[in-house]
C-alpha cells in the first residue's frame, strides 16, 4: 500500500488537528452514552460526531475547488487558446506546446509532478529573494533545502494555514492541467467559428483585434460548449485525485471513518464500513453528474440561440412559427 | 553497479523476479529506467486484457441499450451511467473494499483482493462501459441505406447484425474507439493509488516514479521518465489501432477515410 500523503506534505501535519475535531459535544443530547443506544438513535448520534461533520464540511471543499478551478482553467485555456493563435512565433510555439504536452501522458502523473514542481519552485524563488548569501546547493543528494525563512508555509505558522496552502497548491495544479484542455477546445473552437463570419467583419474595416472580441469571441462559445461540458465532467471526476494531492477531502475522510473501530478508542465501534462510505460517494457523483447534465443541456440551448448552427436555426424558425 | 546489473536485477522485479531490496540510496538514472521500466509491465497487463475482455462485453451492451425491450436497453443504460458517470477512483475505492467484505464471506472470493485480479474487474466494468457508449453511438448511425439494403436481400437477425451491421458500426467507432483504448492504459496507472495493495513492493510504473520521487524529493527525474514510455506506449497503440483501422476501411476510396484524430477524453 502506498503511503496515504506524499511525504513531503505528510510532514506538515499536525497530529493535534484530529484531536480538536473529536471533543465537540453531541448535537443531540441523548447522545451522552451511545453505548445504550440501539438502531435509529444509535445511528442519528453516530452520523453527527464531530468526524462526520469534517466529512460533512469535505464536501464542501470539493465544490469550492470545482468553483475555483473551471474559471481560473478556463482562463489559462482561453490564454493557451490565443497564444496558439498568435503570430508571434515564440508564443505560439508555448501556446502549442501546452496544449500537446497533456496529451500523452497520463494525467495523475501530471498532479502528482505539478504539485511537488510548484511547491519547490514556490520555495526555490523565495529562497533566492529572502537569503541571497545562502551558499550551500539547494539539492543536497535527495534532500531539498532552503532557509528557514523561505519555507512555505513558514513552519511556525498554524495548522490552518497549512491547510489553506495545500488547497491552494491543488487548486493551481488542476488549473494548470485542465487549462490545457481548455484550450484545446478552445482553440479547435476558435477555428471552427465559419471563415464567413470573419471576413465579413473585416470587410466592415475591423482591425485583427476588434474582429476577435466582437465577432470569433461571442460566436465561438457555441462550437467550444461540447467540448466544455464534457471537460467540465472530467473535472468533477478528477475530484477525488485531491486526495493524492494531500488535501483532506471526501476520501480521506471516507477511509479514516469507515475503517473499522475497536470500543477502546471511539465511544461508535463498527466493523470495516469502508464499503458503504465509498457507496455514498458512488452515490454522490453520480447525482451530482446527472445534475450537471441537465443544467448543461439547457445552457446549450440558450447558447444556440442566434447562432449560425442548425440548433440555432431550428429554434429561429419554432419562434417564427408561433408569433 | 553497471547498468547491465542493475537491469539482470530489477528488469522482472514488478513481478516479483530479481532483487527483493528496492534501491535506497544514490539512484541512478538507470535505476530510474530500469524499475518504471519493470512497472510498466503491469500497465500493460492490465490494459491489454481490460481492452480485450470490455471489448467483447461492450458489443454486448451497445446491442442491448439499442434493443426495443425494456428489459435488456434499461439494465444496459444503467450500467453504462454508473460507469461513466462516477469517478474510476471511486470505482477503484469501491470495489477493493467490496471485494474485502466478500472475503469474509467465503474465502473463494480471496484472488479478487489482490491487484492482479480486482483491479482487472473494475477495469474490465469502466471499459465496458465506456466502450458500449462508443460502439452505441456508432450503432445509431449506421446509414439507414445499408439496413434496408439487408433487408431487401433477406438478412434477419444475428446473420445482418454480423455481416451488415458490426463491420459497419467498428468502422464508425474506430476513432473514438482508439481513444478510449488509449486513456484506459492511461488510467491503469491509478490502480496503486486506490486501496489495492502493492504486495512486496511489485507496483506498476507510477507506483516506482512515486517511490524515486518520495525518495529523491525530485520530481524532474522519475515524472518525465514515466512520461517517456507512456508516450512510447501511446505510439505503440495508435500503430495497431491504425493497422486495424485501414483493415476496417479497406473497401473504402481512401478519401473518405476519417482520419484518426486523438482527443483528450481524460480522467474517468
Amino acid at each position: 500500500m502506498l503511503p496515504l500523503f506524499p511525504t513531503w506534505r505528510a510532514t506538515l501535519r499536525h497530529p493535534s488537528a484530529l484531536e480538536t475535531t473529536r471533543k465537540r459535544p453531541a448535537i443531540f443530547a441523548y447522545c451522552s452514552d451511545p453505548s445504550v443506544l440501539d438502531g435509529l438513535p444509535w445511528l442519528s448520534c453516530y452520523l453527527t460526531t464531530g468526524k462526520h461533520m469534517a466529512f460533512y464540511a469535505s464536501f464542501g471543499t470539493v465544490l469550492l475547488l470545482l468553483a475555483v478551478t473551471a474559471p481560473t482553467a478556463l482562463l489559462f485555456g482561453l490564454g493557451g487558446a490565443m497564444a496558439a493563435r498568435a503570430r508571434f512565433a515564440l508564443l505560439r510555439w508555448f501556446g502549442k506546446g501546452y496544449i500537446a504536452i497533456v496529451r500523452g501522458v497520463p494525467d495523475i502523473a501530471f498532479f502528482l509532478f505539478f504539485v511537488i514542481a510548484l511547491d519547490q519552485g514556490i520555495e526555490w524563488l523565495r529562497h533566492k529573494v529572502k537569503c541571497p548569501d545562502w551558499t550551500e546547493p539547494v539539492r543536497q543528494g535527495s534532500e531539498f533545502l532552503v532557509c528557514d525563512i523561505a519555507k512555505m508555509p513558514l513552519s511556525s505558522s498554524p495548522q490552518w494555514v497549512h491547510e489553506v496552502y495545500g488547497f491552494w497548491v491543488a487548486v493551481f495544479t488542476f488549473a494548470i492541467v485542465f487549462g490545457a484542455f481548455a484550450a484545446n477546445v478552445l482553440f479547435g473552437a476558435m477555428q471552427a467559428v465559419p471563415r464567413p463570419q470573419l471576413e465579413t467583419a473585416e470587410a466592415y474595416g475591423m482591425s485583427p483585434r476588434q474582429t476577435f472580441w466582437r465577432v470569433l469571441m461571442p460566436q465561438m462559445w457555441i462550437y467550444a460548449l461540447p467540448g466544455l461540458s464534457n471537460l467540465w465532467m472530467v473535472l468533477i471526476k478528477a475530484t477525488p485525485l485531491l486526495f493524492l494531492l494531500g488535501v483532506e477531502d471526501i476520501v480521506y475522510w471516507a477511509r479514516d471513518l469507515g475503517a473499522s473501530k475497536t470500543a477502546r478508542f471511539t465511544a461508535y465501534p463498527h466493523g470495516d464500513w469502508r464499503m458503504w462510505y465509498f457507496l455514498a460517494l458512488l452515490v454522490f457523483y453520480l447525482l451530482f453528474t446527472r445534475v450537471s447534465e441537465v443544467v448543461l443541456a439547457r445552457i446549450t440551448k440558450r447558447l444556440s440561440r442566434g447562432q449560425a448552427t442548425l440548433d440555432g436555426e431550428s429554434q429561429r424558425k419554432n419562434a417564427g412559427s408561433t408569433t | 553497479m553497471s547498468c547491465i546489473d542493475t537491469i539482470q536485477s530489477y528488469a522482472f522485479r514488478s513481478l516479483g523476479f530479481g532483487e527483493r531490496m528496492l534501491p535506497r540510496t544514490d539512484f541512478t538514472l538507470c535505476e530510474h529506467f530500469t524499475l518504471i521500466g519493470s512497472g510498466m509491465i503491469w500497465n500493460v497487463y492490465y490494459g491489454v486484457l481490460a481492452i480485450l475482455t470490455g471489448f467483447l462485453f461492450a458489443n454486448l451492451l451497445a446491442v442491448a441499450k439499442n434493443s426495443n425491450s425494456r428489459w435488456a436497453r434499461k439494465p444496459a443504460e444503467w450500467f453504462i451511467f454508473l460507469f461513466r458517470g462516477s469517478p474510476l477512483f471511486i470505482q477503484f475505492f469501491f470495489g477493493y473494499f467490496l471485494f474485502l467484505s466478500l472475503k469474509g464471506v467465503s474465502p473463494m472470493f480471496n484472488p479478487l483482493t489482490s491487484a492482479a485480479l480486482g483491479a482487472l474487474i473494475v477495469l474490465f466494468l469502466n471499459t465496458s462501459a465506456y466502450s458500449a457508449e462508443i460502439f452505441y453511438g456508432a450503432l445509431r448511425s449506421i446509414p439507414k441505406g445499408d439496413v434496408e439494403a439487408a433487408d431487401a436481400y433477406g438478412f434477419t437477425g444475428w446473420f445482418r447484425f454480423r455481416r451488415i451491421m458490426f463491420p459497419t458500426m467498428m468502422r464508425l467507432a474506430w476513432p473514438a474507439y482508439t481513444n478510449e483504448a488509449i486513456f484506459l492504459f492511461h488510467a491503469t496507472t491509478l490502480v496503486f493509488f486506490s486501496g489495492f495493495p502493492a504486495w512486496r513492493q511489485k507496483g506498476d510504473a507510477l507506483y516506482y516514479a512515486n517511490y524515486f520521487a518520495d525518495k529523491t524529493f525530485n520530481p524532474f527525474v522519475p515524472y518525465p521518465i514515466l512520461a517517456f514510455y507512456f508516450i512510447l506506449l501511446t505510439l505503440v497503440i495508435i500503430w495497431i489501432f491504425g493497422v486495424i483501422n485501414k483493415r476496417l476501411n479497406k473497401h473504402l476510396p481512401q478519401a473518405a477515410v476519417k482520419k484518426l484524430k486523438i482527443r483528450p477524453n481524460l480522467i474517468r
